[in-house]
């Protein structure tokens, strides 16, 4: 990672807000909430940059607005403002929130890739693990049947999932496997930037190791972007290379992981990191 | 004729509003033209938008002929055929080349159609997409969008369960490289006729109100993976029991008396003709 290069994705002033908002807003919120008209801001004037190759860490409590932040890139939310860009998007020249609905999709297709929490967000479930991933790589623009098949069984075999398995539908596995199938179905078109919304939440502590170690791989393997949400610390402190806190849907802290958990500044981050010891 | 009807039973104005609806989807091929289907004498999904594009677009000068399943004799096929007979008291057939305009049920005529007939198909269900999303507005959205990875997705699903295509009927087309079109339910032997073929091909859905057409030379590709090509059912080592036919759709018949099985033509018009020619 170096900070000097072209960021793979830059967020600049992104909101989401439920309620038609007022003058009064920024001055009168109460947690996310504000108490002249009551419209809550789910994200709220958040500026990131995910550099190319590093692993950018998102940490924060329930409702700070981490997974809508997420779920407004893979274009699930749709943002009141702000602004989005994609070194691989045209350059990075064009809002990616402003494309054409065919031309969001192509970006999820192809220069994204997410793994939901919640696996029936990510896949089909009454589709077979080899169809889920082929989904990606069909959307892509491929129309070769055995290629579609040697990357569905690639792919599989990155994420140690049995091959045998591929034909058999995720409902059938475990949470840990699903949470495979979907990282292979991210991983479908080889993205700049792949989105994980707290994919060890959930799992037993093996099977998290397990995930997480997958994911280090994969980092090392493929070189990717990384955007990482997790409201646990030590994930955070294994895997990103920097970190940013968020609280109420706003960015309260921001800094280098270590940095962050070693010398919290936030009188929040410093809670969230004791709590931790 | 009956005089108290108006000619072709429904008054001119549904008539000139369906006239337009077929023009619309003539000059857009695949694509699903709603209009205001009318109520007739019969149930929704008894074939109502079939017998209204019949009764809106034919003349006195007409010939018509109704199969269904490819039998002219069915009691659908009958009751049609006498319902347009007693309001317009045109001419009707069961030569295939006679008619000017025919109207089918899960069959195109083996015979292949020139140019000059309109084929009418019955369509239970025009949405091909019905199968990946039962959500009207999104369909219409990933029309509006060429979004047709779902159904991509779909034959996939078939390859990786079964290690073919298993749509039987129904089988899903792309009309000029833009839009995805559903054959009615007409086996996919049926789907190479309406490549570049020379009649119109009008399909009408009464009961989801709807209007679709292939018009002549009109390019129809079925769906199929670069590697696996589109294939329709064979038949191979089987033949008609009747007129020894080898490369037609053959209905398979129980005979409960003897247990056996035969083969049959499921164009019941053209099997007639081959035994003519034959007995000549």
């Amino acid at each position: 990672m170096c900070l000097n290069e072209t960021p793979v994705l830059s967020v600049r002033q992104l909101c989401l807000r439920y309620g038609d908002g007022c003058s009064e807003c920024q001055t009168s919120l109460e947690k996310n909430r504000c108490t002249v008209c009551g419209t809550v801001w789910a994200a709220n004037d958040i500026s990131l940059d995910v550099y190319p190759g590093e692993v950018l860490g998102i940490v924060g409590e329930s409702g700070s607005g981490k997974t809508t932040l997420m779920r407004s890139l893979y274009f699930d939310f749709i943002p009141s403002s702000g602004t989005a860009v994609l070194s691989d998007y045209k350059s990075g020249r064009v809002n990616i929130w402003e494309a054409s609905a065919a031309e969001q999709r192509l970006i999820r297709n192809t220069i994204m890739g997410m793994v939901y929490q919640n696996p029936l967000l990510g896949l089909r479930m009454n589709y077979s693990s080899a169809s889920n991933i082929a989904e990606k790589i069909i959307a892509a623009g491929s129309r070769n049947a055995s290629q579609i098949d040697e990357r569905a069984r690639e792919l599989l075999q990155a994420v140690e999932m049995p091959v045998s398995r591929m034909s058999e539908p995720p409902r059938n596995f475990s949470g840990g496997m699903q949470q495979r199938v979907q990282i292979s179905k991210a991983l479908a078109n080889n993205p700049a930037l792949l989105l994980l919304d707290e994919v060890t939440t959930g799992l037993d502590l093996s099977v998290q190791a397990r995930v997480l170690d997958l994911i280090r791989k994969i980092k090392a393997r493929y070189g990717i972007s990384i955007l990482l949400v997790s409201h646990d610390l030590a994930v955070i402190r294994m895997l990103a290379d920097r970190t940013i806190v968020m609280l109420d849907g706003k960015i309260v802290e921001s800094g280098l992981t270590d940095q962050i958990l070693e010398d919290p500044q936030h009188a929040y981050t410093q809670q969230l990191v004791h709590s931790l010891i | 004729m009956n005089s108290n009807y108006n000619y072709a039973f429904l008054d001119e104005g549904s008539k000139r509003e369906i006239r337009r609806s077929v023009l619309k989807a003539v000059a857009i091929p695949g694509y699903q033209v709603p209009f205001g289907s009318r109520e007739l004498p019969i149930g929704r999904g008894w074939g109502t938008g079939g017998i209204q594009l019949t009764l809106s677009l034919i003349g006195p000068a007409d010939t018509l002929k109704v199969i269904d399943q490819g039998s002219d004799e069915s009691v659908n096929a009958v009751n049609i055929k006498k319902f347009v007979g007693l309001c317009t008291d045109v001419e009707t057939t069961n030569d295939t080349r006679k008619a000017t305009l025919i109207q089918t049920r899960h069959r195109i005529p083996e015979i292949p159609l020139r140019n000059g007939q309109i084929l009418v198909l019955q369509v239970p269900i025009p949405e091909p997409l019905r199968i990946v999303e039962p959500c009207e507005e999104a369909t219409k959205k990933m029309h509006a969008e060429k979004d047709y990875a779902p159904m991509w997705l779909q034959l996939y699903e078939s390859l990786v369960k079964y290690k073919k295509v298993t749509i039987p009927t129904e089988y899903p087309c792309m009309v000029e490289g833009r839009y995805m079109m559903n054959p009615s339910p007409i086996p996919k032997f049926d789907n190479p006729k309406l490549h570049r073929a020379e009649c119109l091909y009008l399909f009408g859905a009464g009961r989801e109100k709807k209007i679709y057409a292939i018009p002549p030379h009109t390019e129809v590709v079925s769906l199929a993976f670069d590697d696996i090509p589109f294939e329709r059912e064979s038949f191979a080592g089987k033949k008609c029991r009747l007129c020894g036919s080898e490369n037609t759709y053959l209905d398979e018949i129980f005979d409960p008396q003897t247990g056996e099985r035969f083969f049959q033509c499921s164009d019941t018009s053209y099997c007639q003709e081959v035994r003519r020619h034959v007995s000549e």
